[in-house]
């Protein structure tokens, strides 16, 4: 219905603002098409045309595939099995969410505590590596004698899976917790050491011409030309590094158990509640999502055109 | 004017050579020039022929290989901000607004003499000067080519330098945007009173210009082929010029010699 009207009132003028998006809607919500609005309206209305068609166009398709996937999974798991339905997914996932926060000694928590605390790891895990990582990175990307002397022990261990380096954390420090850290840690250092030293080699000779000729100090050298020339390489090397951290953390808590969102899946898996699981993998991927996304838009308000 | 007579910058036997994978490519040698207050020197020649290397050794950017450079009365020791430099690509920091991107040398220079209100003072001259105070707020990456290189320009004049090098600092313009700035310059040049050295390919641009021109043999071992003093009066206007005997004389002069007497390499 409301389509109708929008085609209709649509004539040839498009405009991008979207300031008229609220007054438009407040029009169509109305919807009785009584003269006098129509005649002050058509304005408005294009645009919240225009608006509403780039809405639908950017949140229809995502929509559509995720459908598809629960689809799927419906009729997949329709004649019954291992696996659980979507609507028995549903039902566990409202009790689950019902109640996030609850403590039910060590190891029984509410899912909310479980996430906090994987995220907690992560970024106590990540936070180490970029303060280690990222003034590495400009060393390297400042001295190549060291650059020489140090990339070739990256190229050896930053293949290395997460999960051998947990015996060593487990070994050095004693506990589990710190040695789900240092895995974190130590899996999220290399893209931001070599991101930020790529982005160090490449700021251009003509601002360090510039920054030579107006004979900048040290400081103002760090700051004003090398800090932001080199920051959408950091970034880059930052949401890599965040998206790594985020796989390894599941995989080293179900090593070390505890709390947490790794722990949690195998401890559902124990306990055979495989609709917990899916659930999981959904928490764990939107999870991840969100941290990708928030590092996207952190980077765009950096970003200053080139 | 007697003042552009006086010694300011010498170039005294100074030659450049560098270290490449086929041995030792000499790239200039003997050049001598003396460059007074306040005058205007050209430095033209084929490309490839060691024009930007003998600015860039004038800016201290690079060390010769032999001879001196000194600039009133002391040797050029290395970059800084008495010789500013107008780069070929502009290079203004894009994360700074135009406004950002001047006050940064303005702070550089006056910084420890001079109060903040001051220094932003001196910026929005300068930016007023090259006729951009509308854009002043504004990234490099939202203005104009031509307005690009006025932030350049404005930017080094702004640091009050003894000598202006500018390395072809209209090359990457429009013909008509060209014409306006090399306009805009001459009027700076004559308010200013500064000592400009510039690298250019253009036979108009360097007559127009010029005090003298300074001819580049080609490379490698370029050396300086001739110098043409340009007795046009002041201030030079481009339509009355064109026409003008003694500027067609000049530019025969400067034609003659680059593709006569030095044809470009790839031709010879």
């Amino acid at each position: 219905m409301t389509a109708i009207t929008i085609d209709e009132l649509a004539p040839t003028k498009r405009s991008s603002e979207l300031d008229a998006a609220p007054q438009a809607k407040q029009f169509v919500a109305s919807s009785v098409p009584s003269v006098p609005i129509a005649a002050a309206a058509p304005n408005s209305a294009t645009e919240s045309a225009a608006t509403l068609r780039a809405f639908f166009a950017a949140v229809l398709p995502p929509l559509f595939g995720l459908m598809l996937l629960i689809g799927a999974w419906h009729l997949a798991t329709r004649g019954g099995g291992a696996i659980p339905s979507p609507a028995k997914t549903w039902d566990a996932a409202t009790i689950l969410f019902a109640d996030p926060f609850y403590r039910n000694g060590p190891n029984d928590q509410g899912i909310g505590w479980n996430i906090l605390a994987s995220l907690q790891r992560v970024g106590i895990g990540f936070g180490f590596a970029a303060l280690v990582g990222i003034p590495a990175g400009f060393l390297l990307g400042r001295f190549a004698l060291l650059a020489r002397i140090v990339n070739p022990l990256i190229s050896l261990l930053r293949p290395v899976s997460p999960l051998a380096w947990l015996p060593i954390g487990l070994l050095v420090f004693k506990r589990a917790d710190p040695a789900a850290t240092w895995t974190i840690f130590i899996c999220s250092i290399w893209p931001m050491i070599m991101n930020t030293a790529q982005g160090v080699q490449r700021v251009p000779q003509d601002y360090l011409n510039v920054a030579r000729v107006l004979d900048l100090s040290e400081w103002k050298v760090i700051t004003r030309i090398l800090f932001p020339s080199v920051l959408p390489y950091m970034l880059t090397g930052i949401r890599l590094s965040i998206g790594t951290a985020w796989l390894v953390i599941v995989a080293a808590e179900m090593l070390t158990g505890g709390v947490g969102i790794g722990f949690w899946v195998w401890d559902e898996w124990n306990n055979l509640k495989v609709e917990h699981i899916i659930i999981a993998i959904f928490v764990i991927g939107i999870v991840g999502l969100l941290l990708e996304q928030l590092l996207l838009l952190l980077a765009k308000r950096l970003h200053t055109e080139v | 004017m007697n003042h552009k007579d006086r010694k300011y910058v010498s170039v005294e036997n100074v030659g450049m050579s560098f270290a490449t994978k086929q041995g030792k490519f000499i790239a200039l040698r003997d050049i001598n020039l003396t460059i007074g207050q306040g005058e205007f020197v050209s430095l033209i020649g084929h490309s490839g022929c060691g024009k930007s290397t003998l600015l860039n050794l004038i800016a201290g950017l690079t060390l010769p290989t032999s001879g001196v450079l000194i600039c009133a009365g002391r040797e050029i020791p290395g970059p800084g901000p008495e010789r500013a430099v107008v780069f070929q690509n502009h290079s203004l920091l894009p994360w700074l607004t135009c406004f950002e991107n001047i006050y940064l040398a303005v702070e550089r220079v006056f910084a420890r003499t001079e109060l903040k209100v001051e220094l932003k003072a001196r910026t929005e001259r300068a930016l007023e000067l090259v006729g951009l105070t509308h854009a002043m707020h504004k990234y490099p990456g939202e203005v104009s080519g031509g307005m690009k290189q006025r932030v350049g320009i404005a930017r080094a004049l702004a640091m009050e330098p003894k000598v202006l090098l500018m390395d072809e600092p209209f090359g990457a313009l429009d013909a008509l945007t060209r014409a306006r700035l090399q306009d805009e310059l001459m009027a700076i040049c004559a308010a200013t009173q500064a000592t400009v050295v510039m690298v250019t390919h253009d036979v108009d641009e360097a007559v127009l210009l010029s005090d003298r021109i300074v001819m580049l043999t080609n490379g490698p071992q370029a050396t300086i082929g001739e110098v043409l003093r340009v007795d046009l009066p002041r201030p030079r206007e481009r339509l009355h010029l064109a026409h003008d005997a003694g500027y067609m004389e000049y530019r025969s002069q400067v034609i003659e010699f680059l593709y006569a007497k030095q044809q470009h390499p790839l031709a010879a």
